[in-house]
């Protein structure tokens, strides 16, 4: 973008044009995903972002470096984000009390270090080095010259990035891991065979069975006329949802009837 | 000159018309493959289909799609309103998008100017296509989450997951692609593809490749993200009338972009079957475009077929086969591959290429063996003690100690 904002007098018109409608898009898109309430909105503000990004590259004749931004960022990194932010739910907005003591300050000051880094990393680069051309940069083709850096000159910075990405994974995943043994349908279908009694195996008796009603709240009937508990769902019970299974009972009809 | 150039030499309004071109036959071919997808599958359930409007029932997708607009729009009191109307609109731009880089024919001539049938052609055009399906899944994303309620909800997490480990296994298996055409762009491996179709030099690769267009287009057994029988309809529950219509038109349009983009790879795209090269002239080159349908209507088929064989699978089984399974396999091909190109590119002796196959194959066999018994004793862990009698009658199997027979 800083490079782009130094040479846009010297562009054709069609990129001034596509700058000039593009870059407050993005720069309105930045300050709202700041400012916006829910997170879902501010990632996709962000993913926004990051399109015209992609766009300005291509625009700039860095083909593979605006596909693969979509590819990677817009596509796989903010797509987790939104994976998390959706566990969040559509009406809940960010709660904005402090939890961590201090944490204002200390974000002020790694925002203004990390600004001053940007600005230093850039400055050193628009001022030491000289800008070679598109033309001689892409002799063998844009994929070919950047594979050629990528894997000669910076392959060191490339392998060391990667490792400490996959560190970062691996210490998500043990992190998240637990070591739960988890029993499989099949394991848990012959365990009920093997338990040393068959009154489950079957399942559950459905509710209402032999009964006079076979609604959800009615127990099922043993063979002896007595009610059967597992019948009923433990929610209801837990809600007192269930009516009294005395009237249901086969004994007592029968006793009636003699 | 090579379409690129010629493609390049397109006068504005010539990429206009071709736009245009490419749009109607997406349309069409979606109302053609809903209508299509229904005969055959009611044919594999010995049923008729829809039969009723015009020959053979060929305008009832026409019918219902008048229908569909008619109906009332609904948009929930819960729902997050700006993001529930984008939703749609996403799905539906950006599954057109990715066919502005398939190469539909050689060189033909339309209104008097040489040019080939396609778009653009980009040096990263397979990957332009990745990044575009990786756009659409925001649609299906959004639209779950914006609905406001739990089973749309379910439904886009689902799909985010499920399209996440897919693309891995998809952008992976089109690795071996790039190695052996040594370029990008998809004019490029269609050209690279004139001797020997992928799909047999890279077998494995077009293997996983169709796995994963199948898992990544959310259609059965792999439509984790609308199944019916647990989650009503997915992500699409709360949407009704145009709105779902856009969601019906980006889930066939990206059928067909997909199959599209495995002509392109792995089946020699818009070429002719192998001995019929002559037809390829035909028209003045416009009958490559019927081979290229014919193929992208055979995949096609492959998904109706898919759907109406396979049932669905459970979602844990699905995520364990993406990471586990596929996405070792193609990372292992892919060293396989490399390794090959490599060697024949030093122009290494004809025995040492044979002795690195066969000492491959051989490795792959003795590990499928190893799997094979570590997954038949892991069967019974976790089982209670097999070797006390139960309590209740069990039949009695004639000379097999019980423990050992459960044992094994």
């Amino acid at each position: 973008m800083f490079n782009m904002s130094l040479h846009v007098g010297s562009t054709h018109t069609p990129e001034a044009v596509l700058f000039w409608v593009l870059a407050p898009m993005a720069v309105l898109a930045a300050l709202g995903m700041l400012l916006v309430k829910k997170a879902v909105h501010s990632a996709l503000l962000l993913a926004w972002v990051m399109i015209t990004l992609a766009i300005f590259y291509i625009a700039e004749d860095a083909l593979f470096l605006g596909i693969v931004q979509v590819v990677v960022y817009t596509g796989a990194v903010m797509m987790l984000f939104l994976f998390i932010l959706m566990l969040v739910g559509v009406d809940s907005s960010d709660s904005l009390v402090e939890n961590i003591k201090g944490q204002r300050p200390a974000s002020i000051l790694a925002a203004l270090g990390f600004g001053g880094l940007l600005i230093s990393l850039i400055g050193r680069a628009v001022s030491s080095t000289d800008a070679v051309g598109l033309t001689t940069a892409n002799v063998d083709g844009n994929v070919q010259g950047i594979a050629q850096l990528l894997f000669t000159q910076y392959v060191w910075a490339f392998e060391v990035i990667s490792a400490l990405l996959i560190v970062a994974a691996l210490g998500a995943m043990v992190l998240a891991h637990s070591e739960r043994k988890h029993l499989s349908q099949r394991q848990l279908s012959v365990n009920r065979f093997r338990q040393g009694s068959l009154a489950d195996t079957a399942g559950l008796p459905a509710s209402g069975v032999y009964a006079r009603h076979n609604a959800v709240d009615v127990p099922a009937l043993l063979p002896d006329g007595s009610a059967a508990p597992t019948s009923i769902s433990a929610t209801l019970e837990a809600r007192g949802d269930i009516i009294a299974t005395a009237p249901f009972e086969l004994v007592a009809q029968e006793e009636e009837e003699n | 000159m090579n379409a690129a150039a010629l493609i390049g030499n397109d006068p504005g309004w010539l990429i206009a018309v071709k736009g245009l071109i490419v749009f109607v036959l997406c349309v069409v071919l979606t109302l053609m493959s809903v209508w299509g997808e229904r005969r055959i599958v009611a044919r594999m359930q010995m049923r008729l289909g829809p039969n009723r409007v015009g020959p053979f029932g060929l305008l009832q997708s026409l019918a219902d799609g008048v229908k569909l607009a008619l109906k009332e729009d609904l948009i929930p009191k819960a729902a997050d309103r700006i993001v529930f109307v984008i939703a749609p609109v996403i799905s539906a731009t950006t599954c057109f998008m990715a066919f502005a880089v398939m190469p539909l024919t050689g060189k033909v001539t339309l209104f008097g100017h040489k040019t080939v049938m396609q778009l653009t052609d980009l040096p990263v055009g397979v990957l332009y296509v990745l990044a575009i399906a990786s756009v659409g899944v925001y649609g299906i994303v959004l639209a779950g989450w914006s609905s406001g309620s739990t089973y749309p909800l379910l439904g886009g997490l689902r799909s985010s997951a499920q399209v996440i480990s897919y693309e891995v296994a998809m952008g992976l298996s089109l690795v071996a692609v790039f190695i052996y055409s040594g370029s990008m762009s998809t004019s490029d491996i269609v050209a690279a593809q004139h001797k020997w179709w992928y799909a047999v030099v890279l077998f494995p690769s077009f293997v996983i490749y169709a796995i994963s267009m199948v898992g990544e287009t959310n259609r059965a057994p792999f439509d984790l993200a609308e199944a019916e029988g647990e989650l009503v309809g997915g992500f699409h529950t709360e949407y009704s009338s145009l709105k779902f219509a856009l969601f019906f038109l980006a889930e066939y349009v990206n059928i067909v972009a997909v199959s599209s983009l495995a002509t392109t790879l792995f089946l020699g795209g818009y070429h002719a079957l192998p001995g019929l090269g002559f037809t390829e002239n035909w028209l003045g080159g416009w009958f490559c475009m019927v081979w290229f349908f014919a193929k992208v209507i055979g995949f096609f088929y492959l998904f109706v077929w898919l759907r109406g064989t396979l049932p669905r699978m459970r979602y844990d089984q699905f995520m364990k086969f993406g990471w586990k399974v596929l996405i070792p396999t193609s990372l292992l091909w892919i060293l396989v591959v490399a390794t090959l190109r490599v060697m024949s590119a030093r122009g290494e002796p004809r025995a040492l290429i044979a002795a690195f196959t066969f000492g491959i194959v051989m490795l792959i066999m003795a590990g499928l063996s190893l799997y094979e018994r570590a997954s038949r004793t892991a069967q019974f862990d976790g089982l209670p003690d097999s070797s006390v009698e139960p309590s209740f009658p069990v039949p009695h199997v004639s000379g097999i100690n019980r423990v050992e027979s459960n044992n094994g």
